[in-house]
């Protein structure tokens, strides 16, 4: 029975998971544009590991680590698309490689 | 404690606006740290201390530390200088630095027993590895081909680069 009752613990990773999502979509920088997906990683990691804390099982924390897994290999994968997308382009902006030829 | 719960809540909230509406890169990543710190504590005060060693070792150290290395390499160029002096006027660490004090604060009450430990139960290391390694062994595995998919997949990416850059010069 934990004392933080769980309607908290979800509507911070809810109003985190929203900032995230606000990034994405305001932002045109790819660099912010992908911080702002950790944001929403992480804001759906923290939502496991509170339903986890709620019923005291350890599958909320197991999640949270294949989330990890999945953040760490998507960053490296996005981080060389910007590598890429500024090499080719010469910007950051996302609306320029809108285009799909060369 | 659920004070310390609900402080951590409203420091990542508040770092993670930041991050958001920040318009200099390395002013948001700095301000990312802060909220992946907080987002740390938030989970060891909900009762998940592996959980929150691996926020710490793995978001707020090596995931930012590759977006750090991407801007640096990005913001190569004779202006760069001169923004890296600006980078490091006091002003632009009074932010995150703030916001970094009052968690190192809560956490030094934490760790001198001033503050209880956990708001809830407790879910022990130990119990994560038996479940992780026994009922969850396949989604191990399928972590791990992400993994090496994610690693063929920017050294791919990365590697064209090298070549290009080969030819052009």
């Amino acid at each position: 029975m934990a004392e933080v009752p769980m309607d908290h613990g979800l509507l911070l990773a809810g109003a985190l998971f929203a900032l995230g999502l606000a990034g994405v979509l305001a932002r045109r920088n790819a660099v912010f544009m992908l911080m702002s997906l950790e944001i929403m990683l992480n804001a759906a990691g923290i939502a496991f590991v509170v339903a986890g804390a709620r019923w005291a099982q350890p599958d909320g924390q197991i999640m949270f680590i294949l989330i990890l897994a999945l953040a760490a290999a998507e960053v490296a994968v996005g981080l060389a698309l910007v590598l890429q997308l500024y090499h080719r382009l010469g910007t950051l902006d996302s609306d320029a490689a809108s285009g799909m030829r060369e | 404690m659920e004070a310390t719960f609900y402080i951590s809540a409203l420091l990542a909230l508040a770092a993670t606006f930041r991050v958001v509406t920040a318009a200099n890169a390395v002013h948001a990543l700095l301000y990312l740290v802060v909220s992946l710190l907080a987002a740390a504590l938030v989970l060891f005060t909900l009762g998940a201390p592996f959980a929150a060693a691996l926020e710490v070792i793995i978001y707020a150290g090596a995931i930012v530390v590759l977006f750090v290395f991407v801007v640096m390499m990005l913001n190569l160029g004779e202006e760069a200088e001169a923004q890296e002096r600006r980078w490091l006027s006091p002003g632009v660490w009074r932010g995150p630095g703030l916001l970094a004090g009052i968690l190192l604060a809560e956490l030094l009450l934490l760790l001198t027993g001033a503050l209880p430990g956990t708001a809830g139960t407790m879910v022990a290391p130990k119990a994560v590895g038996v479940a992780l390694y026994g009922p969850y062994l396949l989604a191990v595995e399928l972590g791990a081909f992400l993994l090496l998919a994610g690693l063929v997949g920017a050294f791919h990416l990365g590697r064209q680069e090298a070549l290009e850059g080969n030819e052009d010069g």
